[in-house]
């Protein structure tokens, strides 16, 4: 429990330092043929290279049972979240973080996010896994 | 390119893979938010306590940041923000992942499946930014 809310903590502080959690530098990533920031490129990279290295060791030690099919829904479930994410400019964990700007536009997109996770619960009973 | 922020954005991203190393050494568990959010609302009721305390964990990092730096956020019309996180939402689900489950966890662990949903969404992602920002 504690461990959770102090990962979830400096996750959500590394989204805010890296910008992530604004919806700006986001799309400004996202548009390679206007003025284009590969700001995000680092973000991405900079996590990488920490999981990568300590991520193996501990899944040796405990192993998670991961789905690897790359089929329909993934594909489809990945275009479509990309088209969202293009549109809003947040993706799960930064427009949850937003929540703290007290500003309905994110209040919006969230629950507009979960609502749209029940929908797909019901449009594609086989269930998610990552 | 004016706009680079390159020191700031790799420090954030070294937090943000060492809070999902966090999070998978103490709890066994994936830092994908997607499915931590999901499986927040699922029934019947699971593992919620651990899905509440990160969330509350992202949310209050937030208030802290805030805290110490102005918000720089852009107004933006509410049809767009609830079509965008419905799509977030739905895609995520059957997807099985975001960007921090496929992107920083998946590719962590060099999964051929999180690659290819990572290639996808950052695709359809720039083309939807392209016909937001220059289309329409």
């Amino acid at each position: 429990m504690i461990s959770a809310l102090g990962a979830g903590f400096l996750f959500g502080i590394g989204l805010w330092l890296s910008g992530m959690a604004n919806p700006r530098k986001v799309l400004d990533f996202l548009d390679v043929t206007g003025n284009w920031d590969p700001s995000l490129l680092l973000v991405m990279g900079g996590a990488v290279i920490v999981t990568a290295i300590a991520f193996r060791p501990l899944l040796r030690k405990r192993p998670i049972d991961f789905k690897t099919s790359i089929d329909a829904p993934l594909v489809i479930g990945a275009a479509l979240f990309g088209i969202g994410w293009g549109i809003g400019g947040y993706c799960p964990g930064p427009a949850l973080t937003a929540l703290s700007n007290l500003s309905a536009d994110v209040l919006v997109f969230v629950a507009a996010m979960v609502a749209g996770g029940f929908l797909a619960k019901i449009a594609v009973p086989a269930g998610p896994g990552a | 390119m004016a706009n680079f922020t390159p020191v700031s954005a790799l420090a954030g991203g070294v937090l943000i893979g060492l809070a999902s190393v966090w999070l998978l050494a103490a709890n066994g568990r994936i830092a994908g938010v997607s499915g931590i959010l999901h499986g927040l609302f699922a029934q019947p009721p699971g593992d919620r306590a651990w899905r509440a305390a990160f969330v509350a964990g992202l949310i209050a990092a937030g208030f802290v940041w805030h805290a110490l730096v102005p918000v720089d956020s852009e107004p933006r019309a509410w049809p767009w923000l609830a079509a965008a996180g419905a799509l977030v939402g739905f895609g995520t689900r059957i997807g099985g992942g975001c960007t921090s489950g496929h992107g920083v966890c998946g590719l962590g662990r060099f999964s051929l499946r999180s690659l290819v949903a990572v290639m996808v969404f950052m695709a359809t992602g720039m083309a939807a930014t392209f016909v937001m920002r220059h289309a329409l």
